[in-house]
């Protein structure tokens, strides 16, 4: 009879163990904020086609402290979803070449992370532009 | 080997994941913390007017839908892999969830802007 | 040895299966100079302390993929990692995560191996060719593709860095999926579709999660992380358009 007896590790609180499985975590937890973020705007949609007084009432809603607070805890889990969802970018990436030489990861990172600067103040421009 | 059906909805979060992380910031700084506080916008930015005018235009209700809906299918697909993470290993109850729920506020978003 | 009045606390992982139900930590005081690696230190205490530790090593110089361990909760190379840098504090050496525990710090690496077959590592030709045709030939470019991805020594650091694999033994992991990409990116190779078939399945290049972790361990510059997730991509757009494309992927 064999006398192996492998022993087998619980993978209880496995993203404790490592001070880069806490980053990955952080990162992957961005995607509650973004959930909550898309239920407010759904909220103020289905506001908006029930009418005007329902639609100012989210509106009132959005000005309480409560959800100021609320938004800049948004405001930033957004920022460090850009920033993370940038930074694994080079990851997903096949190998490529810009004449001749490798493309390096900081590159796609550092124009993503560009890309997201000029989409956002492209935004902030064109809503003000509108509206005003 | 069995082919995962995973491209649909890994293609779905990437297009979220990308669409948030380009212009999230940008619109949770207007519409959640600038226009109620009344600075760098004018006071009738989001007023009802303006939201249904641009809710009722084509391109107002294709933007309006891409950001809800990818948002949530981004969002989906990541809680549900964090739910996994965290040692639920009901697979098919948490992807019926996550995705089901995102699936929901899709039809309501469409719904909704197609009414408009 | 002119300098070994330094001693450092070297806290091994035990695990006897007769006579222990789980693992215990052992302490040793081991006397050391500032080029000694922690394998030097396992060594150490074989020779003159305990005879019964039991460690898997071979070449000593980051080759062999035999020595890998956590030493103090990371996927190390113990030859490659050296005694002096956890002085004065000590040190805590285990087994690889994610992995069975045969005996104390040798891990039951079948899962691995098996999986490594299952991809055929090796290069299949496109079409048979003769002496007469000569060697195949590569651009440098060509080359890059795989190249960095080849090196690999097969030391298993990056499954015990791997979540996903420890959570879900059914995941191919990062290492043979890295190695999957290897050949599939070669030029010379053509059995591509066949190990595809693998890829595009969960257990394939979907069971990764991006964390990323695989890659910074990897003692050898492999970046498996890199190697699954560029084929997420592709698997996708072969997922769409297999049905349209004349010669669309597999099944």
């Amino acid at each position: 009879m064999s006398k192996r007896r492998p022993y087998v590790r619980s993978m209880d609180g496995w993203w404790k163990r490592d001070a880069y499985f806490v980053k990955y975590m952080a990162r992957e937890v961005t995607a509650v904020f973004v959930a909550a973020y898309a239920v407010v705007l759904l909220v103020g949609l289905v506001r908006l086609a029930q009418g005007q007084a329902a639609y100012e009432g989210w509106l009132a809603a959005l000005k309480s402290p409560l959800s100021l607070v609320f938004h800049l805890v948004l405001l930033a889990t957004f920022v460090y979803h850009t920033w993370s969802w940038f930074n694994i970018m080079p990851k997903t990436m096949p190998i490529m070449f810009v004449g001749g030489k490798r493309v390096q990861p900081g590159m796609i990172t550092g124009a993503g992370l560009a890309a997201a600067v000029v989409a956002c103040l492209a935004v902030l421009l064109i809503v003000r532009g509108v509206a005003s | 080997m069995k082919r995962s059906n995973e491209p649909i909805f890994w293609s779905l979060f990437g297009a979220g994941g990308m669409l948030a992380a380009l212009i999230g910031p940008a619109l949770v700084l207007i519409t959640g913390i600038a226009v109620p506080l009344g600075i760098l916008f004018p006071a009738d930015t989001m007023s009802y007017a303006h939201m249904l005018a641009f809710a009722q235009s084509w391109i107002g209700k294709i933007l309006l839908l891409a950001v809800i809906a990818l948002f949530m299918w981004h969002a989906a697909h990541r809680i549900a892999i964090l739910l996994h993470d965290f040692g639920v290993h009901a697979v098919t109850v948490v992807k019926v969830v996550c995705y089901g729920l995102a699936f929901a506020g899709t039809v309501i978003a469409a719904w909704t802007l197609l009414g408009l | 040895m002119t300098d070994t009045e330094k001693v450092i606390e070297i806290q091994v992982l035990r695990y006897r299966p007769e006579q222990e139900t789980e693992p215990v930590l052992q302490s040793f005081k081991v006397p050391f100079t500032d080029d000694m690696s922690v394998l030097q230190g396992l060594q150490y205490i074989k020779d003159y302390l305990d005879g019964t530790v039991s460690f898997r090593w071979s070449c000593r110089m980051a080759i062999c993929g035999s020595c890998g361990m956590m030493i103090d909760g990371k996927p190390k190379l113990s030859c490659k990692t050296f005694l002096r840098e956890y002085y004065p504090a000590g040190l805590r050496i285990e087994a690889l995560a994610h992995m069975p525990i045969e005996r104390d710090l040798i891990v039951d690496a079948g899962d691995f191996i098996t999986k490594l077959e299952s991809i055929k590592p090796y290069i299949i030709p496109k079409e048979p060719r003769t002496l007469e045709q000569g060697e195949y030939l590569q651009t440098p470019q060509q080359r890059d593709m795989y190249e960095q991805f080849s090196s690999c020594i097969n030391c298993m650091l990056c499954y015990a860095a791997c979540p996903q694999y420890g959570l879900d033994k059914t995941f191919t992991g990062p290492g043979v999926l890295a190695l999957m990409h290897r050949y599939n990116a070669d030029s010379r190779d053509g059995a591509s579709a066949e190990r595809m078939d693998l890829g595009y399945a969960h257990e394939g290049f979907w069971g990764c999660t991006a964390v990323g972790y695989c890659s910074v361990v990897c003692p050898k510059g492999v970046d498996p992380a890199n190697a699954i997730n560029q084929n997420k991509m592709n698997s996708a757009i072969n997922y769409f358009t297999r049905f349209v494309t004349p010669k669309g992927g597999t099944k």
